[in-house]
C-alpha cells in the first residue's frame, strides 16, 4: 500500500511524469481504438459480438513478424497483414459466422470464443509461446530535458493507425459498399427489400473487421510485444471501449480508446506492471456498472 | 414405468459406489469426471433453466479453493506465516486437523461462495444477455489477477496443503467419494428443484423476464437464490479440489477461466441446455473427448477443443438430449397426437 501511495505522490510532485504516461498511453490507445472500431462495426451491422477480435490482432502481428524474419521491411507487413487477415476473416465468416447471425447473442459469443481458442493455439504451435516484437531502427526524440522520449517508430505507428482509420471512415462514407453496409446496419430487412445483397455485405464487413485488426496487429508488433495468448486482453479492451462509447459513435470510440490506453498506463505506474491485466478487466467492470446505473435511472423515470 | 425408473436410478447409484473398485486405475479420472458433472449441473441451473449465461462460475471454484485452504490453515496456524514460509519452517498437520480442516474448510467454501454470489449477483444481474456473460467473465479474470498479487494467500505461488495422511490409493478413493457424494447431492437437488414452483419461476424468467415480473415474480430474488444455490455446490467442489490437488496457484488452477470455466459451458451445450440429464451426459462425453485428445493429439488438443465448441454451438445447438427429444420423443413420455386423417408430424 505504501508503495502505491509513493508512486501516486510521484505523479503529483513531477507533473512531467503525467505527460509521459499520457503520451505513452495515447500512442497505444490509438491501436486499441482501431480494433474496437472493427468490433463496433461487426456488432452494429450484424449483431455479432466477436470475442476473437484480439486474436485477429495477434495473428496480424505474427504475419508482419514472420515477413520481417524473411527480410521484408516491417512497414510492408501492415498491408500484408491486412490482406492475409481479410482472407482469414472471409473463410471464418463463410464457415461459421454466417450460421450464427440470426441466432441469440450468447451463441455468437461462444462460437467466436471457440475461434479465439483455435487461433491462439494454432499461433502457439506455429510460432512458439515466446513474446515477439520487431525492433525498428529509428531514432528516439527527446523533449523536456530527456524526461519525455518518443520513439519515431511509435509515432509512425500512430500515424499509420490514423491513416487506416481515416481510410475506413472515408470508405464507409463515400463508397457504394460503405453505403450498403450502413444501410444494412440501420435495417437489414429494408436493405434487402431495396436490393442490397445483405449476405455479401455481412461477409464484407466481417472480412474488413478482421483486416483492420490484422493491420492494427502489424503495428502493435512494431511498438509493443505480441504473444499467442495476449489476444483475450485485446478483446476485452475492445469490449471496454465499445461498451463505454456505444455503437456507431466513432469519435466516442477514438476518445475511449485513447482514454483506456492512458488509464492502463496510469494503473501500471501506480500499482505496478503485475496489475496491468487486472486494470484492463476492472475498467470493463467499471464501465458496465456505470452503464447499469444509467439504465436504472431511465427505468425509474418511466415508472 | 415407475419401477423401471427406480431400477434405473438404483443401478446408476450402485455403479457410482462400485466404480472405484471396478476401475481401480481410474479413480482420479472418475473423480475429475464427477467434478465436471457438478460444475455442469450447477451451470445449467442459471444458464439453461434461467437463461442467464454466466462465463464466470469459475470464480466460485477458485474462491472455494482459497476459502477451504485458508480455513484449514487458519485453524492451527497463522495464514500469512504459513504461505510465506520457506524450507526453514515445517508445518505438520495432525490427522484430526486434516480431516476437521477438510470438512470445515469445504463447507465454509460452499457457504462463502453462496454469499458472494448474492453480492456479485446483486450487481451483475442488472446486465442482460451478452453483457451478463462478459461481466461475469470479467469478475472471474479480475479475481484471478487480484489474488495472484495478494501475498497473504501466497500471491502467484499459490498455496500448498498437507497431503492425505494415509495410504495414497485410499486418498484417491476418499476424494472420489467426496466428489461423487457432492455430485449425487447436486443432481438430486436439481431434480427436486426443477419440479417445484421455484423451477417453474426460473423457467419463466428464461422465457420472458418482463412478463414474469408482470406476473408478480420477484425476479431479482429468484435470480439471486438460483445463482447462490449453484455457487454453493461449485464452492464445495472447489474446496475438495484444493485438497485433492495438494498444491494450487491462482491463474492456471484456481481461476482457470479458459479451462474449466469454459469446459462447463461446453459440457452443458453438448449435452443439451435446460434439461436435467443434459449436463451429466455432456460432461461424460466431453470428458472422454478431452482425455482422448489430450492423450493422443497432444499439442493439437486446444485446436480440437475449439473446434468442438464451434461445432457444438453452430451445428448441434440442441445438444445430445435435445437431439434425442426430437428423434425419440416417446423415451421422454412426449406423445405426438395426430388428428385423424392427418399424417403425424
Amino acid at each position: 500500500m505504501d508503495q502505491f501511495l509513493a508512486n501516486f505522490s510521484l505523479l503529483l510532485e513531477f507533473p512531467v511524469v503525467n505527460l509521459k504516461i499520457i503520451i505513452d498511453g495515447v500512442m497505444i490507445g490509438a491501436l486499441f481504438a482501431l480494433s474496437a472500431y472493427g468490433l463496433a462495426l461487426v456488432w452494429g451491422v450484424m449483431n455479432v459480438k466477436n470475442l476473437a477480435q484480439g486474436d485477429f490482432v495477434i495473428a496480424g502481428g505474427y504475419v508482419a513478424w514472420a515477413l520481417s524474419k524473411q527480410g521484408i521491411h516491417p512497414l510492408l507487413g501492415v498491408p500484408a497483414a491486412f490482406v492475409v487477415l481479410w482472407i482469414v476473416g472471409w473463410i471464418i465468416y463463410k464457415l461459421i459466422i454466417t450460421r450464427v447471425i440470426e441466432r441469440d447473442l450468447f451463441t455468437s459469443l461462444l462460437a467466436t470464443f471457440g475461434i479465439a481458442i483455435i487461433i491462439a493455439q494454432v499461433l502457439n504451435l506455429l510460432f512458439g509461446s515466446d513474446t515477439q516484437s520487431i525492433a525498428l531502427k529509428y531514432k528516439t526524440l527527446y523533449f523536456m530535458d530527456g524526461f519525455i522520449d518518443i520513439p519515431i517508430a511509435k509515432l509512425l505507428g500512430v500515424l499509420m493507425a490514423s491513416a487506416l482509420a481515416a481510410g475506413v471512415v472515408l470508405f464507409m462514407k463515400f463508397s457504394r459498399m460503405g453505403q450498403a453496409i450502413r444501410a444494412t446496419a440501420q435495417d437489414a430487412r429494408a436493405a434487402r427489400v431495396l436490393g442490397i445483397n445483405t449476405e455479401k455485405v455481412y461477409a464484407f464487413t466481417f472480412s474488413l473487421n478482421a483486416a483492420i485488426c490484422g493491420a492494427a496487429g502489424a503495428i502493435v508488433v512494431m511498438v509493443w510485444v505480441i504473444q499467442p495468448f495476449y489476444g483475450i486482453t485485446h478483446s476485452i479492451r475492445s469490449f471496454v471501449i465499445v461498451t463505454a462509447a456505444g455503437l456507431g459513435n466513432l469519435p466516442g470510440v477514438i476518445a475511449a480508446g485513447l482514454g483506456i490506453g492512458a488509464l492502463e498506463q496510469y494503473g501500471a505506474h501506480i500499482f505496478g506492471i503485475g496489475y496491468q491485466q487486472a486494470v484492463a478487466v476492472l475498467l470493463l467492470l467499471l464501465v458496465l456498472l456505470i452503464r447499469l446505473m444509467q439504465q436504472k435511472r431511465v427505468r425509474k423515470s418511466l415508472q | 414405468m415407475k419401477t423401471k425408473r427406480l431400477v434405473f436410478y438404483a443401478a446408476l447409484l450402485a455403479f457410482t459406489v462400485l466404480a472405484p473398485y471396478l476401475l481401480p486405475d481410474f479413480k482420479t479420472q472418475l473423480a475429475t469426471l464427477w467434478l465436471m458433472i457438478i460444475v455442469a449441473i450447477t451451470w445449467d441451473m442459471t444458464g439453461g433453466q434461467m437463461g442467464y449465461n454466466s462465463l464466470g462460475n469459475i470464480f466460485f471454484y477458485g474462491t472455494g479453493m482459497y476459502v477451504a485452504a485458508v480455513v484449514t490453515i487458519a485453524i492451527p496456524f497463522d495464514v500469512g506465516d504459513y504461505t510465506n514460509a520457506f524450507s526453514d519452517r515445517i508445518y505438520e498437520f495432525t490427522d484430526t486437523q486434516y480431516f476437521v480442516g477438510t470438512l470445515v474448510g469445504t463447507l465454509a467454501a460452499g457457504v462463502f461462495c453462496a454469499l458472494s454470489a448474492l453480492v456479485i449477483g446483486y450487481i451483475t444481474f442488472g446486465l442482460r444477455g451478452p453483457y451478463f456473460a462478459i461481466g461475469t467473465l470479467g469478475v472471474a479474470i479480475a479475481a484471478g489477477e487480484l489474488v495472484s498479487n495478494w501475498e497473504w494467500v501466497g500471491g502467484g505461488q499459490g498455496i500448498s496443503l498437507p497431503v492425505f495422511p494415509y495410504d495414497l490409493e485410499l486418498g484417491k478413493q476418499f476424494f472420489y467419494f467426496l466428489f461423487a457424494g457432492t455430485g449425487v447431492a447436486a443432481f438430486a437437488f436439481a431434480k427436486w428443484l426443477y419440479s417445484t414452483r421455484f423451477g417453474a419461476a426460473i423457467n419463466a424468467i428464461r422465457d420472458d423476464e418482463e412478463k414474469a415480473e408482470a406476473m408478480g415474480i420477484h425476479t431479482m430474488r429468484y435470480k439471486l437464490t438460483a445463482w447462490s444455490l449453484s455457487a454453493f455446490f461449485v464452492g464445495i467442489a472447489g474446496g475438495i479440489s484444493a485438497f485433492q490437488l495438494i498444491h494450487f496457484e491462482p491463474l492456471e488452477t484456481a481461476y482457470q477461466t479458459i479451462n474449466l470455466g469454459i469446459f462447463m459451458v461446453v459440457c452443458v451445450l453438448l449435452g443439451g441446455k435446460g434439461t436435467l440429464w443434459g449436463p451429466v451426459v455432456g460432461a461424460i462425453v466431453f470428458h472422454l473427448f478431452k482425455e482422448v485428445t489430450w492423450n493422443y493429439f497432444l499439442g493439437w488438443q486446444w485446436v480440437a477443443l475449439g473446434t468442438l465448441i464451434v461445432v457444438t454451438v453452430v451445428y448441434f445447438r440442441d445438444g445430445i438430449m435435445g437431439w434425442l427429444m426430437h428423434t425419440r420423443p416417446e423415451w421422454f413420455g412426449i406423445r405426438i397426437e395426430s388428428k385423424q386423417g392427418e399424417a403425424p408430424s
